[in-house]
């Protein structure tokens, strides 16, 4: 009896499988590194303020291209701004883009990927060819045709232009990832004692199925998240992304390169944020995605 | 074998019309109006608006448009540039120096990546398996806008081992940087792949076997593991194109080499409407080829591809 008593406490009560998936998680040291990357990131797009006291669009010539002094750690760039404020501030529009465009793909694909996989038949085949048609284009030539219409604007800084452009072509992968786990979780015991029980489709899809195959669409969305940051970089570099008043990495980088050879910092900081940004969120999904495979642990 | 081809082929047509319908969409939605677009602000007469429809065939419906559009495609007729240049003779005139970069890129790539595949495939877990992991996991991290200009920076400027400008008649050291940079942006995923492949077939019954014969190390590695390792690398080739024309957009822009890339990228800074969507929709044909292509390979090279 004791051993048994032992066992049970032990055990504990039963774990689901993200709780599972937590412990596991919490144990690991990259998944802590790459957490501790993003939360600072975010509460530099947040609050800028926190981390600089100086204006991003201070800029006096007189500064050009002048070394580090006490506030603007970074130097000044050719116009005389202030990297290290840049550099903070940019990081407000590069993530509101990304997180507002991978919100978007992560609508669509769910809704598609769930349709398509419970409802089968014609409906599945016809968006499975629409998604093959759209893996067909590579994403940066379509992002460009896209936004270079959407930002005709002159009036416009280009955040919504960008914003839906990511949004509507970065959906694919994720929707065929939901697709694949709606159809698998789909034909399980519980789906069919809760259609027994007298639940709709709606119910079965969102109550039932749903919570089931959500985490492998998760880990999707959060590696998509940093090429969305990415993208954002390129169609600002390219000069179809966001402009105007917008401060944001990949404009800093555009703006840098053609002076690299008289002031490198103005190019190399917003680099370095950028890429430890888009790999904090690589390593994160890295991370889940381990957590959440059982054959793995 | 026959059935195979001509389904992907079957496959192929419906997404050459699907890519190039949803680019035509995308570029041609939201236009208020047209011949406003094309002129600019000024004003336009009805004298105007005729001449321009006879040109354009602007005053056509949406899908006679397209249909246009797509046989201009098919007969090599892209239309001219809003400077009045033909868009054929940039694309002829800017192809050579693009495919020499896309070659070589793709070169140092595959040798880099396989070569240090199976090294860290063959020692799992060892010091230069995990040195491997976490270098390819910075270069995943590296967008090709941090990538280019860093390089360009560092090797070209400030170290100087590299010229850090090509021209049109570059030649292969000009080239080499801008190619590593290229190579980069596919040696990651190539590398995990052949790694995790080398890694499987290590434990494959026909190595035991090869090994059992008494056949040396050497052998077993360099003709019966790998060659069976190569084939998923060989699917990721036509995955890989799509990255690599998107990445020589901003290389060639960077690295001023006057290919493809750097033509697109200073028609969409000019605003020049009909040559990005030219070059888009050529560069989609050429990737959805050379799709087809690694298919067939593939399905040569593997006979349960042609089987499901």
């Amino acid at each position: 009896m004791s051993d048994l008593g032992e066992l049970s406490r032990t055990a504990g009560k039963p774990r689901s499988l993200a709780g599972d998936a937590w412990l596991d998680l919490r144990t690991r040291k990259v998944f802590w590194i790459a957490a501790v990357l993003v939360v600072v990131v975010l509460v530099m797009a947040i609050w800028p303020s926190l981390f600089t006291s100086a204006d991003p669009r201070d800029c006096l010539l007189a500064r050009k291209n002048a070394g580090p002094t006490g506030g603007a750690i970074f130097g000044f760039d050719f116009q005389g701004c202030d990297v290290y404020a840049k550099t903070v501030f940019g990081a407000r529009d590069s993530i509101l883009v990304a997180v507002s465009a991978t919100l978007i793909s992560g609508v669509i694909g769910l809704l598609v990927g769930l349709a398509a996989g419970y409802f089968g038949g014609w409906l599945d085949a016809l968006l499975s060819r629409f998604i093959d048609v759209m893996l067909g284009i590579p994403f940066l030539l379509a992002a460009i045709v896209l936004a270079q219409r959407l930002s005709s604007d002159p009036q416009s800084n280009g955040v919504l232009a960008v914003t839906v452009t990511l949004g509507v072509l970065g959906w694919t992968t994720a929707a065929r990832v939901m697709r694949s786990a709606v159809l698998t979780s789909k034909n399980q015991d519980y789906v069919a004692a809760a259609r027994m029980l007298g639940a709709g489709p709606g119910r079965l899809m969102f109550r039932h199925i749903l919570p089931n195959s959500i985490s492998p669409f998760i880990v999707v969305l959060t590696v998509l998240l940093g090429i969305n940051i990415a993208g954002e970089a390129t169609l600002s570099y390219l000069g179809v992304g966001l402009k105007g008043d917008a401060v944001s990495w990949g404009i800093a980088i555009a703006e840098a390169g053609p002076f690299v050879r008289t002031a490198a910092g103005p190019l190399v900081w917003p680099s370095v944020f950028l890429a430890a940004t888009v790999l904090a969120f690589i390593m994160l999904g890295d991370a889940v995605r381990d957590a959440f495979d059982p054959k793995l642990r | 074998m026959f059935r195979f081809i001509v389904r992907r082929l079957l496959q192929m047509v419906v997404t050459f019309f699907g890519a190039t319908f949803v680019v035509y969409a995308l570029m041609f939605a939201y236009v208020d109006d047209p011949y406003q677009a094309l002129v600019g602000d000024r004003p336009i007469t009805d004298a105007q608006r005729a001449a321009l429809d006879a040109r354009f065939h602007l005053d056509d419906g949406f899908f006679q448009q397209y249909w246009h559009y797509i046989r201009g495609l098919l007969t090599g007729d892209l239309g001219e540039t809003i400077t009045g240049r033909s868009i054929g003779d940039l694309l002829a005139q800017a192809w050579p120096v693009t495919i020499r970069l896309a070659l070589l890129s793709i070169v140092i790539a595959a040798v880099v990546a396989v070569g240090a595949g199976v090294l860290s495939g063959i020692r799992r877990g060892g010091a230069f398996d995990t040195v491997t992991l976490v270098l390819t996991l910075i270069v995943l991290a590296m967008p090709i806008v941090v990538l280019a200009p860093l390089a360009q920076l560092v090797l070209g400027i400030q170290l100087g081992w590299f010229p850090p400008t090509a021209g049109r008649d570059a030649g292969l050291y000009e080239l080499l940087l801008p190619a590593l940079v290229l190579g980069s942006l596919v040696i990651a995923t190539e590398l995990r792949v052949t790694r995790t492949s080398v890694a499987e077939n290590l434990r494959a019954d026909y190595v035991r076997t090869a090994r059992a014969k008494g056949l040396a190390p050497k052998r077993v590695i360099g003709v019966h593991v790998l060659r069976n390792s190569l084939i998923p690398v060989i699917t990721l080739i036509g995955v890989d194109i799509g990255v690599l024309m998107s990445g020589a957009i901003v290389t060639e822009g960077v690295f001023n080499i006057p290919g493809v890339g750097f033509n697109l990228f200073r028609g969409i800074r000019a605003e020049d409407g009909p040559l990005v969507v030219g070059f888009v929709s050529v560069l989609i044909i050429v990737f959805l080829v050379i799709n087809l292509i690694v298919d067939l390979v593939y399905a040569a090279l593997d006979p349960r591809i042609r089987y499901e």
